[in-house]
């Protein structure tokens, strides 16, 4: 039986010779993630060992992986106390794949995993975050799940009752222009399918355009398949794959990669031609709502982010600093930066990309995801627009319902930071 | 009989539900008091408990779009309310049937606040308005997990099975 990606890995995984779409299998996990809501895993774990007699132990401490993200440095004593509870439990359970918040090892949960080389492909990830679809990049299976449920990963090594989903192929074609990135692909494709247009599904992606996409933007597209409600996006690992695992992730040995059978039923094929395609937005209230930057008009800019698990690697920096260089972002609008991890941020600083964005006027902040999800770092005030290469803009995202957030990528952000303005960027900043 | 006290549309994301800076709060006991906050006007009623349990939130498409956090379910869980929606987004429903928090799919749902419905396993009838509507069942791979009434009790369920089996051997 021909068979999907997805299909392929759940199979692997079962230890069967097939899975097929609707099936219900309970995988092996190769890898269990989590950040800072491991606090609540820890509770529902210790619940499901009360009254057991049993002692709780993780099912494998070395295929967790747990990274202090999202209210890092502690914006309360709330959250101080969770993490100082993670601490223990990983020092306990003897959890060696712990980032902490640390300048030399610490980022953002979906960079720290792949540039560690903790993701393989053809295996089963799953993460307490909507995007841990992001690994699906390196060709894993990579899915988001509740704390509950990774307390029950936890306790058996396995997700319980999971129904083999359908796949959608995405065929990329043609040659990105100018200014125009993995993220505007993906934001195109969210706006054509809608925001539940591959809910429950996998979105697997083909074609010339996405051999010559650098793990950087894969990472970006797959980061927001679930921005479609996809369970996962997946990318067949290929020679890109390979070396970035080899040079960026540092793995040593053979890796055994394997793509979906040419003949495998897809729910249904989509074609794009990324030669079409020009700067796109997310506009308010949701990530469905997307147009391309020359149908925007003017929209006043007050707070610019440029980062997070999304856009912040380092191309995407170098594209921001590359316009910024010698400018200036426009008085009136503010412009923060978050690195996705602090290795990235080294390889910033040493390449002088964050002196760049600094002296243009811009703010560099410590890798984390407070900003984006309204916690901390970055508040929106009443009636203010912010515009950010992150990848949700829900009502009350930055931290305040009466303000409005756009999506783009990092050169319609830094383009938009010299007028203040959404701008185009390949006007160069009107 | 159960009654309508929030009628809300598509993508009714988690940040609605729960806001994300709310996201210290984790435990189930605590997390209710944040639910709908930035709806205060639903949330003080849900806070005061002008909202008896077993009422009814209805929504539009793709419900609970977002975020993976369980506190959106939680929260709700905590008031016993039930969600009918016409679709639901797939993280959000799985963490409501890990907890037990009761959820209708109901594509073609049409109620507004006040209307009382009666929930039947294979319909919703909408008694202000006279009108049937189809209800759709929840995944079949769920199915052992809501029978044993919730994640945490299936999974001490099946770590006991594995230990008595280890033992044997």
């Amino acid at each position: 039986m021909a068979m999907t990606m997805v299909e392929k890995i759940l199979a692997r995984a079962t230890g069967q010779k097939t899975a097929r779409a609707g099936d219900v299998v309970e995988p092996k996990v190769s890898l269990a993630m989590s950040h800072e809501n491991a606090a609540l895993v820890i509770n529902q774990f210790l619940e499901i060992y009360k009254d057991t007699g049993l002692k709780p132990k993780v099912w494998d401490p070395d295929k967790i992986a747990i990274i202090l993200d999202h209210r890092v440095p502690a914006e309360s004593a709330k959250t101080a106390t969770n993490q100082k509870k993670i601490r223990e439990f990983v020092a306990a359970q003897k959890i060696k794949k712990f980032h902490d918040i640390r300048g030399d090892e610490g980022g953002i949960c979906h960079q720290i995993l792949p540039e560690n080389g903790y993701v393989l492909p053809g295996t089963v990830v799953v993460g307490t975050d909507s995007h841990t679809t992001t690994h699906g990049a390196l060709g894993a299976f990579s899915f988001g799940i509740g704390a509950t449920e990774m307390a029950s990963v936890w306790a058996l090594g396995q997700v319980l009752n999971v129904e083999v989903p359908k796949t959608i192929k995405v065929v990329a074609k043609g040659k990105f222009g100018r200014y125009v990135l993995p993220k505007d692909f993906i934001l195109y494709l969210i706006g054509r399918i809608s925001a539940e247009g591959a809910n429950f599904k996998v979105l697997e992606y083909h074609g010339p355009a996405i051999q010559k996409m650098p793990t950087s933007g894969r990472l970006t597209v797959a980061n927001m398949s679930v921005e479609a409600g996809a369970t996962s996006g997946i990318f067949p690992p290929d020679e890109e794959t390979l070396r970035y695992l080899k040079e960026e992730a540092k793995i040593k040995g053979p890796i055994d990669i394997f793509g979906p059978d040419p003949e495998a039923e897809y729910d249904q094929v989509i074609e794009i031609n990324v030669s079409d395609l020009e700067p796109m937005v997310a506009c308010p209230h949701t990530v469905d709502n997307v147009k391309p930057v020359s149908q925007i008009g003017r929209v006043k800019v007050d707070q610019i982010v440029i980062g997070s698990c999304t856009n912040g690697r380092l191309d995407d920096l170098a594209i921001a600093a590359r316009i910024l260089k010698g400018k200036k972002i426009a008085r009136g609008t503010r412009m923060l930066v978050f690195p996705a991890s602090f290795r990235i941020y080294q390889q910033a600083l040493q390449l002088g990309y964050l002196a760049d964005l600094v002296k243009a006027g811009a703010v560099v902040m410590n890798p984390g995801c407070g900003c984006c999800l309204g916690v901390h770092e970055g508040a929106l005030g009443d009636g203010e627009v912010a515009l950010s290469t992150t990848n949700r803009n829900f009502k009350g995202r930055m931290g305040n319902p009466r303000a409005e957030v756009y999506l783009c990528s990092p050169a319609v952000a830094a383009a938009s930071a010299l007028t203040g303005y959404i701008s185009d960027p390949r006007k160069g900043g009107k | 009989m159960a009654k309508v006290v929030l009628k809300l549309g598509d993508d009714i994301s988690t940040d609605i539900i729960y806001p994300g800076r709310y996201m210290a709060t984790v435990l189930p006991s605590e997390t209710p008091q944040y639910a709908f906050a930035d709806l205060p006007e639903f949330n003080s009623k849900l806070r005061s408990g002008q909202i008896p349990p077993g009422s009814v939130i209805v929504a539009g498409k793709n419900f609970g779009c977002g975020s993976s956090r369980e506190q959106a379910a939680s929260c709700l869980k905590g008031y016993d309310l039930i969600v009918v929606a016409k679709n639901f987004a797939r993280i959000f429903m799985q963490n409501a049937i890990n907890l037990g928090l009761r959820l209708v799919v109901c594509p073609e749902i049409e109620a507004e606040e006040g209307d009382e419905l009666e929930i039947l396993p294979d319909k919703i009838i909408n008694k202000n308005s006279g009108r049937e509507f189809k209800v759709e069942p929840l995944p079949k791979a769920r199915q052992a997990i809501i029978d044993a009434g919730g994640l945490i009790a299936y999974t001490r369920q099946r770590l006991l099975a594995r230990a008595a089996s280890r033992k044997k051997v």
